[in-house]
C-alpha cells in the first residue's frame, strides 16, 4: 500500500515562531495510521505545542514502545532524536537516556497496551522515580493492531465492536500516576486541542515526571455505540475542570477573566500557567482531593479532564541522585579519571 | 492530459473554447494567469499559456476529430466582416450547425491581426495557416481581398445576420511639429508591422525610436532589431511600471538589447532637408493629487534629443467605421462607437452583431474569441426567432474521483517546482531572421514538469456534514491549514477565527451546516491545493474529491429554449 505524501507547499501567511520555523517544520513523515485516528490529532497537538514553545527540534528526544501509539513519533518532529524500544520498555530506555543526558527534552509516547499491560511496571517506576519527562499515553481502550480486543484500560461494561461486554476492571493510569507521586498529571481528549495543546506545553515546561493520559478514539475498533472511548461518548461525558494558558517569559497577558476564576501557577522554569477554572472548588495543587474527585466522578460515569495535579516546585531524579550536571558524553578523561589524589581523598572520607 | 501525454485530447478540449491553442499558446495576453491559484501559494502561476502550445505542438493529426461540413444546410446566411479571431470564432461555432457563413476581409488571407500584426518570429505562419485552416475547412465561403465599403449594401444582400469583427484597424497618429516634413521616416506601428508581415517592408534604419508602451510597441522594436535596427530604443511617456505591455513582452524586448526609457513626452520630430534626424522629448515626472490620480508634470529640466533614422509610432489603436451608414438604425455613442450589448453582442440593429476590438475598442485575441462565442449564441438564437437575452447557464457536472484506498483518478501529487522558463533560440541567430521563431516552447519533459504544478482547480473538495464525526483528521493533515471547525458566525466574523489567515475576501469561505457539536466546518478555498489529503485522511468519507466540469454554452440546439 502506498501513501500519498503531504505536499510541501504551505499557507503563504503561516506564522513563524521565535526560531523562524513554521509549524510545518515540526512535522514528521506522513502518518500510516488509519484515517481519522485520534493519535494523529495528538501528534498534531505535540507539533503545535513544540512550535508555540519555539523548541529546537534537535533538542528533543521522542521515545516509544510498541503499538499504534508508539508508531506516532515517526509522524511528528522529524528532526528530533527518536528511539522505538521493546514493547512496554520505553520508560526504562527513557530513564537511561535521561540519566546520561539531562539536557534534552524527553517525550515518552505510549499507549494503553504498552503502558497499562506489558509495561505497567516500567510505567510505575519511571513515575515513582520522578524522571524529568513528558509521558503521554494515547489511550484508546482497545488493541487496535491486533484487531480490537479489550485493553487494560477498557471500562467495565463497555462493548467491543462485535458486541462483547468487558467484564474486567479498568486500570486508571491517572489515579496510578497520582498515587505514584507524579508531579504533573493531566488528562485530555484528542478531539479537544484547545485543552490538549496548552497541557502539553505546560508538561514540557514542568520539571519532574509529567504524565498525560489522552483519550484517543480508535476509529476502526472503538468508536461505536457502547464504547466509552469514542468521540460521541467522550464529548458527552467530558468534565473539564479547567482550561489553561501557558505564558512563557514576558509574553503580554491579554486574556481578561472575572476575578477568582483564574488560578496562576508559576513553574520551576518561570513559565506561568493560568488556569481558568470550570469546576469551582477544584484545586490542582491538592493531590488527595484530586484522587478523591477522580474516583467520585468516575463512579458517576464522567471523564475528568484538564490539569488535575501540579507540584510546581517538584524535584526530579537527578536532584534525588545528585548526579553530575553535564551530559555524560561531554565528560572528558580528566573528569572520568580524576587521579590518585582524588581516590585517596575518597578513601579517606570512608575511613 | 498534458502531463499524461494526451496532447491531442488536451488540444481538442482547448480548441472547443479558445479556438486557437497554437496561436494563443504563443501570443496570448494571459488574463488567466493572474487568476491561477498557484500564484496564491507560491511566487508564480502555472505557465498555462505555454502549456497550450505544448498541446498544440505535440498533438497528432486531429483533423478527423474536427466537426464535419454539414450535409444539409439550415438555409440561414450569415455574413462575417473581417477575418480575424472574432469572426473566425463565430464561423467555427455556426458552420457545423448548417449555417451558410460568408467571410469578408480586405486582406488576401484570413487571420486578421493574428496574421498582419503579430510578427512571424513570435508566431510562425504555419501555425496561423493550420488553425485558421481548421475553421475555413468547415465549408466557409471566402470573400478575401474584398473590403466591405457599405453595411447598407451588404444588408441589402439579404443576410439573416451580420457579424462585425473588423477590429481596430487604425493606428493612432501623433501630430507633432515635423510630422509632415519627416513623414518618409515616421511610420504607424500596426501598419508597418502589417507591411513587414506581408513582405512589403524588409529593412529599417540603424537607429530606431519606438514611441509607445503597449504590446504593439514591443513588436515594433523587436521587429526593427531583425530588419537592420542596431540602436533601437523604446521611449514612453509614463513610468516603466505603468506601461500597457505585458511584463514578459517588456522582458523579451530588453533581452534583445532594447532599452526602455520612461517619463519622456515627445515634443517635436527634428529634420533637415526633409529627412528625419531625431526626436525632441520633454522630461516629466509623475505627480499624484489628493485623490491619487496621476498626472505627468514637466520637471523643468532641459529637453532631451535622441537622434534616429526612423520612428515607429505605436501609441494606440482606434476603431473606424466610415463604412457603416449612420441612417440604417445602428446607433453610435458619443465616442462614435457602436452601441453594443456586452452580453449578447447585439447592436441596436437586431440582425447586426459586433465582437472583438470592433465592439468595445482594442483588447486582445482571447477576448475577441469570447465575444465570438457569445455572438454566435446570439446569432443562433436570433435566426431561430428566439430572445437573444435568454441564455442558458453553462453545464456543470461533479463526479467523485475516489477509486479505492489511497487511489484517486486524478493526479494529486503536487509538484514543488518553480515555474519553468521557456527556452529561447540564441540571440545571435534569432536577430538575423524576422521569420525565425524565437521561443522554442516547452518540450514534452518541461511540459510535464510545468503541468505537475497545477493545483487541480477542476477537482473540488466536497463536504457532507451528516457523515462528519469531527475527528479533526482533515484539519491536522491540511498542508495549507485551510480547514477549521468552529462556532458558526457571519463570514466576516468567521474569518477572524480560522486556523490560518484568509485575507482574500473575493474568495468565499466554504461553510457547512451545523455538525453534531453544533460547530460548523469552515474551509478557506483561497489557497487549497486540491491535494485530497483531507479526503484521504477522512475516516467516514465526509470529504470527497469531485471532478468539476464546466461546459460553456455554445451555439447550436443546446443554447435554444425548448
Amino acid at each position: 500500500m502506498t501513501y500519498l505524501q503531504k505536499p510541501k507547499l504551505h499557507h503563504p501567511q503561516l506564522p513563524t515562531n521565535g526560531l523562524g520555523f513554521t509549524h510545518r517544520d515540526y512535522e514528521g513523515a506522513i502518518s500510516t495510521l488509519c484515517a481519522g485516528c485520534g493519535h494523529d490529532s495528538i501528534s498534531s497537538a505535540i507539533i503545535q505545542a513544540c512550535f508555540e514553545l519555539s523548541l529546537p527540534p534537535h533538542r528533543i528526544a521522542k521515545l516509544s514502545g510498541i503499538g499504534c501509539s508508539s508508531k506516532t513519533p515517526t509522524y511528528f518532529l522529524g528532526q528530533a532524536h527518536g528511539f522505538n524500544s521493546v514493547h512496554g520498555r520505553m520508560p526504562s530506555v527513557l530513564t537511561g537516556a535521561n540519566v546520561a543526558n539531562r539536557e534534552l527534552i524527553y517525550l515518552g509516547v505510549s499507549g494503553d497496551g504498552d503502558s497499562a499491560s506489558i509495561g505497567l511496571g516500567q510505567f510505575a517506576h519511571s513515575i515513582r522515580r520522578g524522571v524529568n519527562m513528558v509521558y503521554i499515553v494515547e489511550n484508546n481502550g482497545v488493541y487496535g493492531l491486533t484487531k480490537g480486543q479489550f485493553s487494560a484500560t477498557s471500562d467495565l461494561g463497555s462493548k467491543s465492536k462485535k458486541g462483547a461486554v468487558n467484564t474486567d476492571s479498568p486500570i486508571d493510569l491517572v489515579s496510578m500516576a497520582l498515587q505514584l507521586g507524579a508531579s504533573f498529571v493531566g488528562r485530555s481528549f484528542s478531539g479537544d486541542k484547545r485543552q490538549l495543546v496548552p497541557l502539553i506545553k505546560a508538561a514540557i515546561n514542568h520539571h519532574g515526571a509529567a504524565f498525560i493520559d489522552c483519550i484517543s478514539p480508535c476509529i476502526a475498533f472503538n468508536n461505536h455505540a457502547g464504547s466509552t472511548k469514542g468521540f460521541d461518548f467522550v464529548r458527552e461525558h467530558n468534565e473539564a475542570v479547567n482550561y489553561m494558558d501557558v505564558m512563557i517569559g514576558r509574553e503580554p497577558i491579554v486574556a481578561d477573566y472575572a476575578p477568582g476564576t483564574v488560578e496562576v501557577v508559576t513553574q520551576h522554569d518561570g513559565s506561568v500557567l493560568r488556569l481558568r477554572k470550570l469546576v469551582e472548588h477544584y484545586d490542582p495543587s491538592d493531590r488527595l482531593a484530586a484522587i478523591n474527585y477522580l474516583q467520585e466522578r468516575s463512579a458517576s460515569g464522567e471523564i475528568v479532564t484538564g490539569l488535575l495535579y501540579v507540584d510546581p516546585k517538584a524535584d526530579d531524579l537527578h536532584d534525588h541522585l545528585n548526579t553530575v550536571a553535564r551530559p555524560l558524553n561531554e565528560l572528558g578523561t580528566a573528569d572520568l579519571v580524576p587521579g590518585a589524589a582524588a581516590l585517596d581523598k575518597l578513601n579517606a572520607s570512608l575511613r | 492530459m498534458i502531463a499524461a501525454g494526451r496532447y491531442s485530447d488536451a488540444y481538442m478540449v482547448n480548441w472547443t473554447s479558445n479556438v486557437f491553442p497554437g496561436v494563443l499558446g504563443r501570443t496570448c495576453d494571459r488574463p488567466c494567469e493572474p487568476a491561477c491559484r498557484r500564484g496564491r501559494v507560491e511566487k508564480e502561476p502555472v505557465a498555462i499559456c505555454r502549456l497550450k502550445r505544448v498541446a498544440a505542438d505535440n498533438k497528432d493529426d486531429i483533423r478527423a476529430r474536427l466537426p464535419k461540413v454539414p450535409e444539409v444546410r439550415n438555409g440561414k446566411r450569415v455574413a462575417l466582416i473581417g477575418a480575424g479571431p472574432a469572426s473566425l470564432t463565430v464561423a467555427r461555432d455556426l458552420a457545423p450547425h448548417g449555417y451558410e457563413v460568408v467571410l469578408y476581409d480586405a486582406d488576401p488571407k484570413a487571420g486578421g491581426m493574428i496574421r498582419s500584426q503579430i510578427p512571424r518570429f513570435r508566431l510562425p505562419e504555419s501555425v496561423i495557416d493550420e488553425e485558421v485552416g481548421y475553421i475555413l475547412g468547415l465549408g466557409i465561403e471566402l470573400r478575401l481581398g474584398q473590403r466591405v465599403d457599405s453595411l447598407k449594401a451588404l444588408l441589402a444582400e439579404g443576410y439573416d445576420a451580420v457579424f462585425v469583427g473588423s477590429g481596430a484597424p487604425r493606428g493612432r497618429e501623433l501630430e507633432l511639429p515635423g510630422r509632415k516634413e519627416a513623414a518618409a521616416n515616421i511610420h504607424i506601428g500596426i501598419d508597418w508591422l502589417s507591411s513587414v508581415s506581408f513582405g512589403h517592408v524588409d529593412k529599417i534604419g540603424k537607429r530606431v525610436i519606438v514611441l509607445g508602451g503597449g504590446n504593439t510597441a514591443m513588436d515594433c522594436c523587436r521587429t526593427s532589431r531583425r530588419l537592420g535596427g542596431e540602436d533601437v530604443k523604446v521611449i514612453v511617456r509614463s513610468g516603466f511600471e505603468e506601461m500597457k505591455a505585458s511584463p514578459w513582452e517588456k522582458e523579451d524586448a530588453m533581452h534583445e538589447d532594447i532599452p526602455i526609457l520612461n517619463y519622456l513626452v515627445p515634443k517635436e520630430f527634428l529634420h533637415t532637408n526633409g529627412r528625419l534626424t531625431g526626436v525632441k522629448f520633454e522630461k516629466v515626472a509623475a505627480q499624484y493629487d489628493a485623490k491619487g490620480r496621476r498626472s505627468l508634470k514637466p520637471t523643468g529640466e532641459p529637453d532631451q534629443v535622441f537622434e534616429c533614422d526612423d520612428v515607429l509610432v505605436a501609441v494606440g489603436q482606434e476603431n473606424a467605421f466610415p463604412w457603416i451608414e449612420r441612417d440604417i438604425g445602428l446607433e453610435f455613442d458619443k465616442w462614435d462607437m457602436p452601441v453594443v450589448d456586452a452580453k449578447t453582442m447585439q447592436s441596436t440593429l437586431p440582425k447586426v452583431f459586433f465582437g472583438g476590438d470592433a465592439a468595445f475598442g482594442p483588447k486582445n485575441i482571447i477576448w475577441a474569441v469570447a465575444h465570438g462565442h457569445d455572438a454566435a449564441v446570439s446569432i443562433d438564437k436570433y435566426c431561430n426567432g428566439q430572445d437573444v437575452s435568454q441564455r442558458p447557464p453553462p453545464m456543470v457536472t461533479l463526479a467523485s474521483q475516489k477509486m479505492g484506498i489511497h487511489e484517486w483518478s486524478y493526479d494529486n501529487d503536487i509538484s514543488n517546482d518553480a515555474r519553468s522558463v521557456v527556452p529561447l533560440r540564441p540571440k545571435e541567430v534569432a536577430l538575423k531572421d524576422v521569420r525565425l521563431e524565437v521561443e522554442l516552447g516547452f518540450d514534452s519533459k518541461l511540459g510535464y514538469k510545468e503541468a505537475e504544478r497545477c493545483l487541480n482547480c477542476d477537482v473540488q473538495t466536497v463536504f457532507t456534514p451528516a457523515l462528519c464525526i469531527e475527528c479533526d483528521a482533515c484539519t491536522d493533515i491540511c498542508p495549507e491549514d485551510c480547514i477549521t471547525f468552529t462556532a458558526n458566525g457571519t463570514e466576516e466574523d468567521l474569518r477572524t477565527r480560522l486556523t490560518a489567515p484568509a485575507p482574500n475576501a473575493t474568495q468565499a469561505l466554504y461553510v457547512s451546516s451545523a455538525l453534531k457539536t453544533e460547530r460548523v466546518m469552515v474551509k478557506d478555498e483561497d489557497v487549497c491545493l486540491h491535494c485530497g489529503m483531507c479526503a484521504e485522511r477522512c475516516p467516514t468519507g465526509a470529504w470527497d474529491m469531485q471532478k468539476y466540469l464546466l461546459e460553456m454554452t455554445h451555439a447550436g440546439p443546446a443554447c435554444r429554449s425548448q
